[in-house]
Formats: C-alpha cells, structure tokens, sequence
C-alpha cells in the first residue's frame, strides 16, 4: 500500500480474502453529453483564464513602465495572433461567466431538473458566443 | 507488501476512531465559502473589466493613466485583482488536487502555482496604483 487513501479501496471478497476493489472508469468511457461537456469546459475555460491572467499583468505593468513597454505590448496585442487569443480569452471568459451563474443558481439548491439543465446548457453555450460576437463588433466600431 | 497486486491494510486505528474527538472540520467550508463570495463579486467586476477594455481599445498609455487615475475606477481595478487572483488561486487549487496524485509533487505544485499568482497580483495592483499616483 502507497498511499493511506488505497485503505478505502480494499474489500473481503465472500471468502474472506482482501481484494482491491475496481475503481469506477473514467472520462473516456462515457458518451459525450450536454451536462458533462459543460462541466469539462467550465474547468478549461478556468484553467485558460488562468492563463489570461499573464495578458492582464502584461497589460498593467508595461502600462506602468512606460511608454515603450506599452506599445511593445499593444503592438503584441494588436497583431493577428494576439487579436486571435483576445478572442479566445473573450469567449473563455463569457463562457466561465455565463457557466459560473448556472453554477451559483444550483448552489442555492434550485434548477437540477434535467430538462431545465439542458435548456440552460444550451442557453450558456450561445449566451457565451453572442457576447463574444456583439463585443468584438462593439470593440472594431471603437477602435 | 510484497507483490503489487495483493492488497493488504496496515492501518490499526478504524476510520471512526481516527475521526472522532477532532470535532467539526471548521475551516472545511472555508475554501468552498470563498470561491463563491469572489465568483459573485467577479459577475459585476468582470462586466465592468470588459466595459473598460472597449472603452481604452486603441487608446495611448496616457489615456488609459487617466482612464485608471479616475478614484472608483482605480478602487474597482484594486477590487477587481483581489476578487479575480484569489478566486483564480481556489480553482487552480482544485484542480490539482485533482490531478496530482503524489503528495510531495502535489505541494510543490500548489507552492509554486499560489506563490506565482500571488506575486502576480501585486504586479498588478502595484502597476494600477503607479498609474494612478
């Protein structure tokens, strides 16, 4: 035994004998559904987010160093790639939003229906691409 | 201990046994608690990151100084990295303790990923405040 947790994890069989139990299968076993796509994704958009945050940094400090480091960093920014991954940010970040509202509704313990789940699955998914849409339309007629 | 396979128990104590006496978990909601105040703040300080990003497309260094120099946009900057950073720290946490199975890796991982985040949140709150003063 490695770990104390594996404890929990060892049975008698109807002989008497230790056996380890089986372990449930994993991700790949099941078929893709709604409820758990979303769910995969609230988890990526975070950790992608996460990753986001060093574009936030990059923005405010450079901003505060200076001149030159700015427009490094705008011109970074403003480059295909760059406009490519604010995208990717952008709906990473309506989606977590959208997604982060469905999670704090069921938090007060309401909405676990499965028709109701479904309808507001398919409601973060295009709530998350009409936001990303109607902003970069807003932000070229800005800019 | 031997073989790999046989699986054997060399814990004395029960579960029960082990558990009893210590009392509630106490700061067990904590965590849980936390990531939810900051996910709540984040729905109107998210909206408003976003507004103010379109507002300052395109703009100079000088504009976006003036832009975060004005008093409540630099409180809701301020208010904005704290809510963001430490709810960002609760999920990342999560998720490794998900995914790292090794206790050592697993600490090692959290130092660095909660060490990391921390410094770049006072570069953040730090850089905002510079613009502003």
């Amino acid at each position: 035994m490695k770990d104390v947790r594996e404890a929990l994890m060892v049975g008698r069989n109807t002989e008497g004998k230790l056996v380890r139990r089986p372990l449930s299968p994993h991700l790949q076993v099941y078929k893709p559904q709604l409820s758990s796509a979303t769910s995969v994704f609230h988890r990526g958009t975070g950790i992608a987010l996460g990753a986001g945050t060093l574009l936030l940094t990059a923005w405010l400090v450079s901003a505060a160093a200076g001149d030159a480091a700015f427009s490094v960093v705008q011109a970074l920014l403003a480059s295909w790639i760059g406009l490519l991954v604010l995208v990717g940010f952008t709906l990473a970040l309506f989606y977590h939003f959208c997604n982060g509202i469905r999670h704090l509704f069921w938090d007060s313990g309401r909405g676990f229906e499965l028709e109701a789940m479904h309808r507001n699955g398919r409601m973060v998914i295009a709530g998350a691409v009409v936001l990303t849409v109607v902003f970069w339309f807003i932000g070229f007629l800005v800019w | 201990m031997s073989n790999e396979n046989t699986p054997s128990v060399h814990i004395m104590r029960s579960q029960l046994g082990r558990a009893r006496g210590l009392g509630a978990a106490k700061s067990g909601l904590h965590h849980w608690w936390t990531q939810r105040v900051t996910a709540m703040a984040l729905l109107p300080l998210s909206l408003y990151f976003v507004l103010s990003v379109l507002m300052l497309a395109g703009a100079d260094r000088a504009q976006m100084a003036a832009y975060i120099g004005e008093p409540w946009n630099t409180v809701l900057f301020l208010c904005l990295i704290a809510a963001l950073f430490s709810h960002l720290s609760l999920g990342l946490q999560v998720v490794v303790e998900d995914y790292v199975r090794n206790d050592a890796k697993r600490m090692m991982t959290l130092l660095v990923l909660k060490g990391g985040i921390a410094v770049l949140a006072l570069a953040c709150a730090v850089s905002v405040l510079k613009l502003a003063f």
